[in-house]
Formats: structure tokens, sequence, C-alpha cells
């Protein structure tokens, strides 16, 4: 028998052609489409990069937080700043605000992973809670009640909102392909050693803290980024919006409905909840209600996630960060794929230098 | 100054009922509850419904939410939580994190958002002359001798009695403790429900001394949780000094601005956690 | 239909999808020192898992008292008589020697064995009775692990290593203890790697090799070549 190991499904392949048609699409809008479309795609975007980036937090770097607001508004304020009193053009501020957010993370993470599992969650949460009462407190950004962003007042409104869209549409296809080309590399295999087994992968020479914290660099990137493409779309902000931990919230329910650890589950967790959103919002509490419970029942009862469910039972993967290994049969046929024990023994093979083809 | 200090350990006494639940639910199954501060308010509100339907003392009717407090707990844990259970931090954040959000949602819809409280018939004017022109709050007073008591009663049934060497043997070593022949869904349970009679009677006084509005909950848990933090995990008189301290800073706070108390307590909150990260009357191995 | 006190019969055993025990039949009868010796990894521990419901098996792979057993939660399987003392002593650090103690006594079942009785046998138990139950001498430590299973008024013992770790003097110590335990007809099973005490103190031996066994026959009949062969699977 031989053995190959396989990077990539037909399925996704398919799926890297009908992503990239959508996005073509998608740029397209601006000429075709009403403009409430293109807000509610930033909107939807926004809730999308941040799940994103909480899941690739908690599912690949096993950290659960519920504080990763404190990026998000760090960010937005930050582009406000730039934006209203350094004369950056907003939309540039996007990605520099990004990085700032990233850049503070680090002192952050230096207090906050003193702590672990569900105390580290909540801890994040106080955290958060520090940044917003620290921004209330600063009144020339408006305090409590927030400031608006007049560093786009000059600019007529379909061209904002146009540019504003476009901004969003980069922003989301470049967190997918930073997230997915990240955990394809040697880095991500060992961030998925590291969810397994920490200790193990601690012996093979992995420096655990360092990765934990690179991880939430990242993530804390996106965060920042969500943060400022929200405030440039909202061009109003005020603390309790930036650091709500609502955002955390949908981010987590997003990422439940969808699946922890795979990417294509926040993709589907956003839509599932832009549809919810958009059909039972009006419902107030009813519909919050709703979430909640929705939230406990998959969690409880599918505990994939929807995605990861179906992925079961269908054995679809549209991003694969797996390596299966499959065995041939004497004639060449691929039999039944063998799930070797995934991540540590692909692992152990490209530590040894290569994914040979054994031939008999 | 010593005003401010009295006013502090009489804060931290509520603080600690708060606290408790969250880390007797934690040394025994390691599960965080983000829903504590919620099921405080949702016993507070229970109190308030139950208060409109019938008009007996308010103390009988916190005496009897004590025993639905238990079975709620017990049901809750039975039921729910004990299926969130297991090495994965995630799957017991996120029902609870839910849980949070039914209930606020839930009490906004039965009660409306309009801040309530307790009839406590006059208790929380009343005040205690203390010579030299120091008044104490009888009501906080009353809040800060109960904290003592239950920290006393938890402690003393870790330590004494035969569930309460069940409930440190199952946190210990969950397989061999069921090979003793303990059913460990059961303790669970058991655990969970004396969590929730503590939780009732914070929620009680909390309706006492001040206004409760349904989406309170979620700054009672960050307090309770920093309590537990401040004062160290694995005893209960960790929490109890832990509640003091942050009691005490909180009022300091006050005392320099209004909107400065809960941000003290966060950064003093911060401050332990980065100085000595395991509190500061830390008693759990990992 | 022998009196066999456990019988288990093709009993395989799997950790997720790495199966670990290949079908054994094994026999415990009535009053007897069985022992079970084997390397590292052949399956000696996750038999004795198997029969404590640590490792679930099929329900009548395990027979205890004609009544199946595999499978059951560990709890249901005490309370039927079968102790283990664990592999590694596993005592609960939280809670002090005494208390340990009293853990084993949880299922309440009537017998022999009490605080007394056992601070009787293990006299240096009485006097750190307050002490935590991990702050003891390996040894010592073994002896509060035997003691809690004993305090369950077990029908079997099941000893999983007992040895491990310990100096032979200790190891010895502890063994001379065997008697007082079997005086009154309780049946023991341990788990050993050091074949000599094994044999020494058993009346039947079973060897196991990679989850199967290998040989199977009385102490004293068994040759050490045959033990060699069968140990390392030659």
């Amino acid at each position: 028998m031989s053995a190959q190991v396989l990077r990539s499904t037909r399925a996704s392949r398919s799926a890297l052609w009908v992503g990239v048609a959508l996005v073509l699409v998608a740029a397209s809008m601006p000429w075709w489409a009403e403009s409430s479309w293109m807000r509610e795609f930033v909107e939807i975007a926004c809730y999308f990069i941040f799940a994103m980036m909480w899941n690739l937090l908690a599912g690949y770097g096993g950290m659960v937080s519920i504080g990763q607001q404190a990026f998000f508004g760090f960010g937005g304020y930050i582009m406000l700043l730039l934006g209203n009193y350094a004369g950056f053009n907003p939309f540039v501020a996007i990605p520099v605000a990004a990085l700032c957010a990233a850049l503070i993370s680090i002192p952050v993470a230096w207090v906050a992973f003193r702590l672990q599992g569900g105390y580290f969650a909540i801890g994040t949460w106080v955290i958060a809670e520090v940044f917003r009462l620290s921004f209330a407190n600063m009144s020339f950004v408006g305090g409590g009640s927030g400031t608006s962003l007049t560093a786009l007042r000059g600019i007529e409104k379909a061209t904002r909102e146009s540019v504003t869209f476009w901004m969003a549409l980069v922003c989301v296809v470049a967190s997918i392909a930073l997230v997915y080309l990240f955990l394809r590399s040697k880095q991500g295999l060992a961030l998925l050693a590291i969810r397994d087994n920490e200790v193990a992968a601690e012996s093979q020479g992995i420096g655990v803290q360092k990765m934990k914290l690179a991880v939430y660099v990242v993530a804390a990137f996106g965060a920042g980024l969500a943060g400022a493409l929200y405030f440039v779309g909202n061009l109003r902000i005020s603390p309790d919006a930036a650091f709500s931990v609502n955002w955390s919230a949908f981010a987590i329910f997003m990422v439940v409905i969808g699946g922890i650890g795979r990417i294509e589950g926040p993709i589907v967790g956003a839509l599932v909840f832009w549809a919810l959103n958009k059909f039972f919002s009006d419902y107030g509490t009813w519909y919050l209600l709703g979430l909640g419970l929705l939230a406990i029942v998959v969690t409880i009862y599918f505990k994939q996630g929807l995605w990861g469910w179906l992925q079961q039972r269908r054995g679809w993967a549209l991003f694969p960060t797996q390596r299966p290994l499959v065995t041939y049969a004497c004639d060449g046929r691929a039999a039944t794929p063998m799930r070797a024990a995934a991540s540590a023994i692909c692992f152990i093979e490209i530590m040894a230098g290569s994914c040979r083809k054994k031939r008999r | 100054m010593l005003e401010t200090l009295i006013q502090g350990l009489l804060l931290g006494g509520l603080y600690c009922l708060f606290a408790l639940g969250l880390s007797l639910m934690f040394g025994v199954m390691r599960l965080t509850n983000t829903a504590q501060g919620d099921f405080i308010i949702l016993g507070a509100f229970g109190a308030i419904a139950a208060t409109s339907w019938w008009t007996a003392h308010p103390a009988l009717i916190g005496l009897l939410l004590l025993p639905v407090a238990f079975g709620f707990g017990y049901a809750l844990q039975r039921y729910v939580l004990n299926g969130t259970l297991g090495k994965d931090p995630l799957p017991s954040l996120v029902v609870t994190f839910g849980l949070s959000i039914v209930i606020q949602n839930a009490l906004l819809e039965l009660f409306s958002a309009d801040p309530r409280s307790i009839e406590s018939g006059g208790l929380n004017t009343h005040s205690l002359q203390l010579g030299e022109g120091l008044a104490i709050g009888t009501l906080p007073l009353l809040i800060f001798a109960v904290a003592v008591l239950c920290t006393l009663a938890l402690q003393l049934l870790f330590e004494r009695t035969a569930l309460g060497r069940a409930f440190r043997a199952v946190s210990d070593d969950k397989d061999i403790a069921e090979l003793m022949g303990l059913d460990a869904k059961e303790v669970y349970a058991l655990a969970t429900a004396i969590a929730f009679i503590v939780i009732a009677i914070a929620g009680l006084f909390q309706g006492m001394r001040t206004t409760v509005s349904p989406s309170d909950g979620p700054l009672l848990l960050l307090f309770a949780f920093e309590a537990v933090i401040i004062g160290g995990m694995g005893s209960f008189w960790g929490t109890f000094v832990g509640a003091m301290v942050l009691g005490i800073t909180q009022q300091i706070g006050f005392r320099l601005d209004p909107g400065w108390g809960i941000w003290f307590g966060h950064l003093m909150f911060l401050a332990v956690l980065v100085v000595r990260p395991q509190g500061l009357f830390p008693k759990t191995k990992a | 239909m022998s009196a066999a006190l456990i019988q288990a019969s093709g009993l395989t055993a799997f950790y997720g999808d790495a199966q670990a025990l290949f079908g054994i039949d094994f026999k415990l009868n009535r009053g007897e020192l069985v022992a079970i010796i084997g390397a590292n990894g052949a399956g000696k521990s996750t038999f004795l898992k198997s029969l404590t419901g640590l490792v679930k098996v099929k329900p009548e792979s395990v027979q205890f008292n004609g009544q199946p057993v595999g499978g059951l939660p560990p709890g249901a399987i005490v309370k039927q008589g079968l102790a283990m003392v664990p592999e590694g002593r596993r005592l609960f650090p939280s809670l002090s020697v005494e208390e340990n103690l009293l853990m084993g006594a949880f299922a309440k079942r009537p017998g022999p064995w009490n605080l007394e009785r056992l601070y009787a046998m293990f006299p240096i138990l009485k006097q750190k009775k307050g002490n935590p139950g991990t702050a003891l001498s390996g040894g010592q430590q073994q002896m509060v692990a035997i003691g809690r299973a004993l305090m369950s008024n077990p029908t079997v013992l099941l000893c999983d290593e007992l040895s491990l770790g310990l100096a032979p003097i200790v190891i010895k110590e502890i063994y001379d203890a065997m008697p007082a335990i079997t005086a009154e007809g309780m049946s023991v099973v341990i788990v050993e790697q050091d074949v000599s005490v094994a044999q020494r103190v058993s009346q039947r031996v079973y060897c196991f090799q990679e989850g199967r066994v290998s040989l199977e026959g009385k102490s004293d009949e068994l040759t050490r070549e045959q033990i060699s062969q069968a140990y390392f699977g030659l």
C-alpha cells in the first residue's frame, strides 16, 4: 500500500473558484446595488472578521476570551484619533489602527496570561472594561457620550459608501487569506499540535508561550481591523458601543453555530447570524433570548457546531487544514481515507523533512 | 478615613456573598459560571415577584426562596451544566454565557427595564450610632455578618463533613473518587445547589440595599470574580479577604471621585494579578 | 459452570481507536491470590481498569459473582464488592490520611474492616492520620491506598503495581501484610512487574504480553524459563 498526504480535496478546489467569482461579483456592487446593501455588508464584514479572529484565538490557540472587544474598540478610537487629529485619511488609518491594537495586546497579554481557562475569559472581560472606563474618562474624545468622525465630512456620500464597502471587502478577503495561509503553514501545524497536547508539543521543541502570544497578537490585529472598519462605516463612536461585551457574545454565537476550530465555521455562523438578524431582530428581547437558547442547545447537543456536524456527516471540507493520510490499495485506487491522529503525525512528518510518497 | 474603611469592609461583605458561589463551583468542578451575577439578579427579582403576590414579611419570603434556589441549582447542574464539563472550558463558558443572555432578556420581558427594589421595612435606612458621630447602616452590618457566617459555614462544610470530603475528593481526582462509589454527577449537582443558596441570599440583600434592574448581572459577576482572584483560589476565607480588599479599594475610589470607584477596583485586581498572580491567600493546586 | 468469583471471557478493550486487549480469558476463584505479570504496556493495568469500570467494555465479557458487570460505572462495581488499589496510589491531596481512608468507606458496605483495624495493621498511619495524604513516604502512601480500598469491605481486592517506586524492604513490609488481608477469605488479584514477588505470594500466575495472555499456571509449578519466554514473547 502506498500513502500520500492530501492537501486539498476536490470540494475545496471548486470552492476556491466559486469564492473568486463571488469576490469579483461583490466588487462590482457599488455600480448596481442599493446603498443599504453595502452598509449591511460592511456591518456583517465587521462581525465576521471579529468572529474569525475569535475563532483563531479560541479554536486554534486554545484561549477563550470574552474581552476581544477591548481591541475592537481600541482600533476604532485610534482610527478616529488619527483621522480627526493627525490628518490621516481614515481609510489609511484602518490598518494603522489595527497595528496599534496588535501592539497594545502585548502588555495586555503579559497580564492576562497569568490566568487560565474560564478565569482567563473573565479576566479579559475585566481588561476590556478598564479600556472602556478609561476612554469614557477622556473628555477630548467625547467622554462617556462619544464623538463623531469628522475627517470624512467633505466626501460625497456615494463615494464614501463605495470606498467603505471596497475596504470592507478587502479586509474580509485579507483576513480569510491570512488565517488560512497561517494555519496551513508550519506555524499553523505547530498551533494544532499545541491545541491537541501542550506538553507533547513543548517536548517537540515548540515554544508554546511564544506561539500563544503570537496568536493573541494576530487576533488583536484582526479585532482592531474590524473595529476601525466598523466605525468608519458608522461615523460615530462611543465607549459603550465600542467596548460592549455584545461583540464577544455575537462572535461566540457565530462560531458556536458554525463550529469552533474550523475556518468555514465563522462564515456559516456569520451567514446564519445575518439571516436571523434580518428576520427576527425586530422582536428585540425575544430575539436575543432565542439566540441565547440556540447557543445553549447547539453547545450541548451539537458539540461540533452546525457546520462541524455537517462536515462529519458528509466529509465536507472547504478549507482543509487537516492533512489526512490517504492509503491506496495495491491497485492504486484510494481506499477509505485514514485520518491518522491528524496534527501529531503530520507535524512529525513535516519536521522529518518531507511528505514522502511511499511505494512498495 | 476610618469611615471609608468601615464602609469598604461592609461593601466587601456583600461582594463576599457574590463571590462565594463562584468560588465553590470553580473549586469543586472547575466550572466558571459567567451567569453568576445574572442569577443573583434573578434571585432578587424572584423575591420582588413573591412580595408582589404575597404580603408576608420579606424575611419570610427570603427564607422560603432558599429551598427553591437549592432545587433550581441542583436541576441546573444535573440536567444542563453537567453535560458541559470536561477539559475544554469553552462549552461551560458558552452555556453559562447563553444563560446570562436568556436571564437578562427574560427579566426584561417580565419586569421591564425599570429599577426595582425589595421592600425591607425600613431596614435599609436604619442605622446604628457608634459614638463620635460615626453611624453604620444596619443593613450593611447585617450583610457583613451573614457573609462571615456563610464563609464559616462553607469552610466547615468542606473541612468537617462527609459531603465536604466528597467535594474535595471529586475535585482532586474524579475517576478515583468514582472508584470509591461516589457519583460525580450527584456531587456536582449538590455543589451547585449549595452555591445557589448563597446566590439567593446575595440577591435578596442586593435587592434590599439598592435597586436592581435586569441588566445589572454582568457587573456583579466582575466584582465576584475580582474578589476571588484577589483573595486567591481554593479557600473561602481567601475569597472573603479578597472581597474586603475590593470593597475598601472601591470605597477609596468613590471617595476621590464618584466615577472612579469601580475603576479603582479593576486596577487593584490588575495590580494583584501582576504582582501576586496566585492571589493573597492561595490554596489550590491547578 | 464454575464458581469463579471473577470471570473474563474474550475481553477486548480499546483506548479510543487503539486496541489494548485482544481477547483475555481470566478466572479468579474464591479465596485465591492470583498474580498478573508482564512488561510495560502489556495491558495489565488496562485489564484491571476494565474490571472496575474505568475502561468501558462489553457487558458479558466480565462476570463478577456470575453477573455481567462490563461497562458499569465504577461506583456500581464497588458497591458489589470489587475494590482497587490504583497504580501510583492516587491518594487525594486535599484530604488527610484519615480522610482518605474514610473516603474508601463511602460505599458503606458491611464487613470487618474499619479504621481501628487498619491502624492496628499499619500503626504508622495512626501516627500520621492528620497529615495530608500525599505528605507521606511512598511506602506509607501505599499503605493508605490499600487501607482505603479495604475500607469498602470488598470481596475482591485488585492491587495495581504495589511495588512501583518502592524500596525492596518496603515492598516486603507491604506484602507481609497480605496474609492478614486474605485471612478471612478475601480474594486478591495483584499486578506486578517484580516476577519473584508475584510468584512468591500468589497461587496462580497469568502472564500478559502485548494485550494477550501468554502463560497461565500454578505459581510453584512455572519455571524461570517458561516465564521469561512468555514475558518477552519469545
